[in-house]
């Protein structure tokens, strides 16, 4: 395939298409669950308790993936669930790229005392076991959303900061950049308009990894109990209280679980498809 | 005539130690002229272009001396009236058409960005100039090129681009950092063609960067040998092919190759003539050392 300017268009890789129509697919879900789930999310009924999805005996049809021991049902809990950790993977993992790329521009490009700061800062960080510290946090902060998503941002801002810091030393390296400071252009234009397009395609696949990083990292926080409230709709929550019925009731730990791994598995694979596509050097 | 350009007694170091990369250099430009700065990998060459146009690595220190530009010392001036010195008076032709471009932005910016910028331009006045200097460096298309990111275009088209964008501002002073290098012998002839030309017409001061002195003969008036950050000889083109007074000079244009006898082989620089040259080198850094 050609395109306006004549050069050659590659392909979009399955992985690109797989993973993103399972993004898009649940991002829609997660948006409209308050229209389309089929039950209340918190809405109990001990009498219809720990029913099988609709393949198996004993199901009832207006249960479709069952329901767990306190007899909610399940696929709506999936999907409200999936409205929490979507706002989580996008909030979060855009203010950790933010945070995290622009320390490791201004590191990279300025160097001198400036990075050597921010270089410190981050090994000090990283010395963390970053679990404990997470629960250290949610402990001080309290449990709800924000308090997820401030430790998402706490902890993981290290990651952007070390590659971007890294990449941008390659880019001001080059001679493209020289020849901008010969042309007489200010250091902060240089920075933002020359180096920083072509740091954008390493930012983007580190933030949908960092998008599936904080999903799992809000479900294990909702397994230890430490997220929102305890009855609301996490898929971790979901995953803890499956765990407890596992020999009664598979359905519950099953599908929440494959949702999650699905998901994860699908922003790590769409970065790299992206990665693949944008960056101007393999393009 | 006072010279565009003169550089003196500039040594630099790198950051922390002692030892000089660059000696003591001193030479001058006159407007119009094309100086040639030649010698071995290592020499110094490029960094004296670099510490001009004010882009030294980091880790290299001036120490002393004093670079002119248009009777201003660089090396006084504040940092931000330097760069619009350097920007307004100065380009850079540098030497890998690969990297000198930035690979995520389109060619037209690239050009038009320091008129906009630097000079206040308008838009319209700057794309009106960089098909203008398109169309002097011999570009076919020059609307397409401006559409195009630089992957799109072989070698030899970049660093007619590079050449194109460097001249944009009318630079009194063009650096030109082993221009022909990266590129392939047959596009290395045209592009030489083309800085000659571009410099005549524009009566551009140029420093010249090069290991090969067959392309110096055909692009400069006078050129300096360097050997370890030290200026062994200053010459005239004229004087220096009819017999270079430096025995370093000498046994560097032996080493030549000589495409018109093609049964001659390739011969090394004399031992004896770089441990003289390099002695040489290390007399001066003494004498340097109690002088300063």
């Amino acid at each position: 395939m050609l395109d306006g300017r004549g050069s050659v268009k590659r392909k979009l890789g399955a992985r690109l298409w797989l993973s993103g129509t399972w993004l898009g697919l649940m991002a829609v879900l997660a948006l409209l669950a308050p229209w389309i789930s089929p039950h209340d999310p918190l809405a109990q009924d001990l009498f219809a308790g720990r029913l099988p999805p609709f393949w198996l005996d004993g199901a009832d049809p207006a249960f479709l993936l069952g329901t767990d021991s306190l007899g909610r049902d399940v696929l709506t809990r999936i999907l409200h669930g999936a409205r929490i950790a979507f706002s989580v993977a996008l909030i979060a993992g855009l203010a950790t790229a933010f945070v995290g790329s622009l320390l490791g521009l201004l590191a990279g490009y300025m160097r001198g005392w400036v990075d050597v700061v921010i270089s410190r800062l981050v090994e000090i960080w990283m010395a963390f076991p970053p679990v404990l510290f997470a629960i250290l946090l949610i402990a001080v902060l309290g449990t709800g959303l924000t308090s997820i998503i401030i430790a998402i941002v706490v902890i993981d801002w290290t990651r952007f900061c070390r590659v971007v810091r890294a990449e941008a030393m390659n880019q001001s390296a080059m001679d493209y950049v020289s020849s901008a400071i010969v042309a007489g252009r200010p250091r902060r234009d240089i920075l933002w308009r020359e180096i920083l397009p072509n740091v954008l395609p390493t930012i983007v696949a580190l933030l949908t990894l960092e998008m599936g990083i904080a999903v799992i990292v809000e479900a294990i926080l909702s397994f230890v109990n430490l997220s929102i409230s305890t009855d609301a709709p996490t898929w971790g929550g979901m995953i803890a209280e499956g765990r407890t019925s596992i020999h009664q009731a598979w359905w519950v730990l099953a599908f929440p679980l494959g949702v999650l791994f699905l998901t994860v598995l699908s922003f790590s694979q769409f970065g790299e498809g992206l990665k693949d596509r944008f960056d101007p050097v393999l393009r | 005539m006072t010279a565009f350009l003169t550089v003196n007694n500039l040594s630099a170091a790198l950051h922390g130690y002692e030892q000089r990369v660059l000696r003591s250099v001193s030479f001058s430009i006159d407007t119009g002229e094309v100086l040639g700065l030649v010698g071995e990998s290592g020499a110094g060459k490029s960094m004296i272009g670099k510490a001009i146009l004010g882009i030294l690595p980091s880790a290299v220190d001036i120490i002393e001396g004093e670079i002119l530009l248009d009777g201003q010392d660089l090396e006084k001036m504040k940092p931000a009236d330097r760069r619009r010195l350097i920007g307004a008076t100065a380009a850079l032709i540098p030497q890998d058409p690969l990297t000198a471009l930035n690979p995520s932005r389109r060619i037209e910016p690239q050009i038009t960005n320091r008129l906009v910028d630097i000079l206040g331009w308008t838009k319209s006045a700057a794309r009106v100039r960089a098909l203008e200097l398109l169309n002097e460096v011999h570009i076919d298309n020059p609307e397409r090129v401006m559409a195009s990111y630089p992957h799109e275009l072989s070698g030899g088209m970049r660093q007619r681009v590079l050449i194109a964008s460097a001249f944009a501002a009318n630079p009194k002073l063009v650096v030109a950092d082993e221009p022909t290098t990266a590129l392939d012998v047959t596009v290395q002839k045209q592009i030489l063609r083309l800085i000659r030309e571009l410099q005549a017409r524009h009566s551009t001061a140029m420093v010249f960067v090069t290991h090969d002195l067959g392309v110096v003969s055909k692009v400069c008036q006078r050129l300096s040998v360097l050997y370890g950050g030290k200026i062994v000889e200053n010459s005239s083109v004229a004087d220096f092919f009819d017999g270079p007074k430096h025995a370093y000079s000498r046994a560097l244009l032996a080493a030549t190759p000589k495409y018109t006898d093609p049964e001659a082989s390739l011969l090394p620089v004399d031992e004896a003539v770089i441990e003289a040259v390099a002695a040489e080198v290390l007399a001066a850094d003494r004498e340097w050392r109690h002088g300063g």
